[in-house]
């Protein structure tokens, strides 16, 4: 136990870097499937029936009522329950991406509904169908409105998805806490794991940004 | 699937998971007001014009922000201890949660700031009131006001995030539901009843803030 933090680092690099990659992986593929699921869930809560919207608006209620790690727990055990045999991984990456749907829902919801109804009846008087107004008049406009949100909730779901190391997922904090029973450098390690999440989220920051400046109409 | 629904095991264990109810709306209230004051202050900080107060403050702000806050009750029970700071897993996560909810109320409360007109604060001056006169009686209660829908947002929110506690083993609504779920396998049950519980109660401190900010509206 002569080490000191460099050594044990230059030991550790393997399973940090690991560590990194499924923290990330975890993170795509919960965005990605909470993004596409929740492009539906606002659709429906602006275009649906009456039926659909309440089924819709009773689920992100409580999805959003629910704090992550019970649906992250949730998820994994009820799964498991059912005989649905999912492991860890892929039962904490549906509990995110549900999660991640009610957001983007809710964000979807609110940046249609901000577009002025004027809009919707230009398109109609010089006669474009439905589907027309929304794929090139309503759709680009809510884009650019659900941008800084949605980076925003990026960022939260690579925070979240530390919870997976709650089920026993070896992202990157569980892969710290291993190392720390290893060396005990428990105020080393943490300080490394906090830097990068801080250097991943604050990434995520500027590049929405950036892509917010690019997206931006002239004015 | 043969799976019939029996609450029996969580009914029986009902009052252990309302005691963890209480203990997370403990954990919850007792941050929120300590965040609260420290978020008032490093709003007045970000938006004051001494660039000595906005670099600490943003840094504060951008750091906690952009941590997960697992990593953070992680440390401050595992890692503080040491640095010679040896706090129980109560008191290390009310600590944990302070800190982070004063992070996410300097953002609200600095927005909160930034909508009160200038006019205000010169009406003060002219009528002979000090600076720290001016914050106390006439802009933090106005900002208040103005920023009771996204505060309730972010007190649903950290009401939530107590639930991490239950990582360092605070019986809490969370952990209790962990052990029902352990002892009994009424796997489905339980994870049920926790989340109707946290619903509810994120839904009574909707409620309650919508009537405070309706009590507390100005009249147009």
């Amino acid at each position: 136990m002569t080490h000191t933090f460099l050594e044990q680092l230059w030991i550790a690099r393997y399973v940090i870097i690991n560590g990194v990659g499924v923290t990330v992986s975890i993170s795509l593929l919960a965005i990605l499937a909470g993004s596409v699921l929740g492009v539906f869930v606002g659709l429906a809560l602006v275009y649906g029936n009456v039926v659909l919207r309440v089924a819709v608006r009773a689920y992100t209620d409580i999805i959003r009522g629910t704090p992550v790690l019970v649906l992250v727990l949730a998820s994994y055990y009820v799964s498991a329950a059912v005989g649905l045999d999912l492991g860890p991984f892929s039962a904490g990456v549906l509990a995110l991406a549900i999660f991640c749907s009610s957001h983007v829902g809710e964000i979807v919801r609110g940046a249609l509904q901000a577009i002025p109804k004027g809009q919707t009846e230009a398109a109609k008087a010089i006669g474009l169908t439905f589907t027309q107004t929304f794929t090139s008049v309503l759709w680009p406009q809510a884009m650019r409105q659900c941008l800084p949100a949605w980076v925003n909730t990026a960022a939260e779901m690579v925070k979240a998805s530390t919870l997976l190391s709650v089920i026993g997922v070896a992202e990157l904090l569980l892969r710290t806490q291993e190392i720390i029973s290893r060396n005990f450098m428990s105020l080393q390690f943490y300080f490394l794991a906090g830097g990068l999440f801080f250097i991943v989220n604050y990434g995520i920051e500027h590049f929405g940004r950036y892509v917010e400046r690019k997206t931006a109409l002239p004015s | 699937m043969g799976y019939t629904l029996n609450f029996g095991a969580v009914w029986r264990n009902f009052d252990f998971l309302l005691s963890g109810l209480a203990l997370s709306l403990g954990l919850a209230v007792i941050s929120i007001l300590i965040g609260a004051a420290i978020g008032l202050a490093v709003a007045f900080a970000l938006t004051s014009k001494s660039r000595f107060a906005v670099v600490p403050a943003r840094v504060y702000v951008t750091v906690i922000r952009n941590l997960p806050i697992l990593v953070l009750v992680l440390f401050a029970f595992f890692a503080l201890p040491q640095m010679g700071l040896r706090l129980d897993k109560i008191k290390s996560f009310v600590l944990v949660l302070s800190l982070y909810s004063g992070a996410y109320l300097a953002e609200v409360f600095r927005a909160g700031l930034l909508s009160i007109p200038r006019g205000l604060t010169e009406a003060g001056l002219a009528i002979g009131l000090t600076g720290m006169q001016i914050r106390s009686s006439i802009i933090a209660p106005l900002m208040l006001r103005n920023v009771l829908p996204s505060l309730s947002s972010t007190i649903i929110s950290l009401f939530k995030d107590t639930s991490l506690a239950a990582a360092i083993a605070v019986p809490e609504l969370t952990f209790a539901a962990r052990k029902i779920n352990v002892e009994s396998f009424r796997v489905i049950e339980t994870w049920m009843v926790t989340s109707a519980l946290y619903v509810v109660t994120c839904f009574l401190i909707a409620a309650v803030m919508r009537f405070v900010e309706r009590r507390l509206a100005l009249p147009r």
